[in-house]
């Protein structure tokens, strides 16, 4: 009950973002839809996904407010909204009808099919020593792709650094 | 010289902001080491840790600004710090060949519910905190210096 809840506001507010006309309503209606997916985790007994989405939606929050608090962007809206909304409709109507293909297949909620799940849950404590078995998995079992994502981290972080660098000096005319 | 930034009423935000700055940034600090330290016996992690460890540095330069932080964390020791993290989890994850296998648990598990228990799980949250906090940070402190020298042109 309180997740249909908490996803039908994370809808409603992320029309809301797309609707609203001023840049910076735009962002904070977007932090909006964060903190009710932070909540949907915490629901959801998910309290290691629930801590990381809070902090990292914070700082998201601060470095969108800080880029657009000072300038005054209207956001673009094209003309040509009959073909728009005919566009967006059809394809809304084509995803479903797959979607409902596709969604009749899963298991169902909380059960899960894998059966190194189960291997995971009895022997997790006992192979890795580590009582948060989020932890042992993130770090031991499928240390891999933590590699993978600091790898990541790593790229974006030397990217960003590129891009913003200071100016060089610059040529004489 | 830090006492005049620190007091400089022109930099940052006003004195409202800067006292409950002043009593509340230390308390985020720890709280972000102590999700660290205790990754293997909570929720949290060296990923969120890390992130409120960040936030804390952001938080001292949205209140007493750029000049004031930079003093504290300057970017040469983000980038070296960022660095660190990153080989340290590397070098956890090559040590593991000593034992036979990439990644390998070799240090002793002890017992659980202790905080030196896990193996290497302490140690990798640590890195991956001091990279991914680290890192964040010097997004923003980018950010904030490409603003500060478009102001220059």
């Amino acid at each position: 009950m309180e997740l249909h809840i908490l996803l039908i506001f994370m809808i409603v507010s992320a029309l809301v973002a797309i609707e609203v006309k001023d840049l910076l309503s735009s962002v904070i209606a977007v932090g909006a839809t964060g903190f009710a997916l932070c909540l949907a985790f915490l629901v959801l007994k998910a309290p290691d996904l629930a801590i990381t989405q809070l902090v990292v939606e914070i700082l998201c929050l601060i470095i969108l407010i800080r880029a657009t608090i000072r300038k005054d962007i209207p956001l673009a809206i094209e003309g040509r909204w009959i073909f728009n909304t005919v566009a967006t409709v059809a394809f809304i109507v084509v995803f479903l009808f797959f979607a409902q293909l596709a969604l009749k297949e899963l298991p169902a909620f909380g059960y899960p099919i894998m059966a190194v799940v189960k291997r995971y849950l009895q022997e997790g404590l006992a192979q890795t020593g580590a009582v948060n078995l989020v932890s042992a998995v993130i770090l031991d079992f499928r240390a891999f792709d933590t590699l993978g994502e600091a790898t990541v981290l790593f790229t974006a972080v030397i990217g960003i650094m590129a891009v913003l660098r200071r100016p060089g000096r610059k040529k004489e005319r | 010289m830090k006492k005049a930034l620190l007091d400089n009423p022109r930099c940052g935000m006003s004195v409202i902001v800067k006292t409950i700055t002043r009593l509340t940034v230390g308390l985020i600090l720890l709280y972000g080491i102590y999700i660290v330290l205790h990754g293997h016996l909570s929720p949290g992690g060296g990923f969120a840790g890390g992130v409120i460890i960040a936030l804390s540095f952001v938080h001292l330069m949205l209140a007493f600004g750029k000049d004031f932080a930079i003093t504290k964390f300057s970017p040469n020791l983000a980038s070296y710090l960022e660095s660190v993290g990153a080989l340290m989890f590397l070098a956890i994850a090559l040590v593991g060949f000593s034992g036979g296998a990439f990644f390998r648990n070799i240090l002793s598990k002890g017992t659980p519910f202790s905080l030196f228990s896990a193996g290497t799980i302490p140690l990798s949250n640590i890195a991956i905190s001091l990279k991914v906090g680290v890192g964040l940070f010097a997004i923003f402190l980018a950010l904030v210096i490409l603003e500060k020298s478009k102001e220059e042109e």
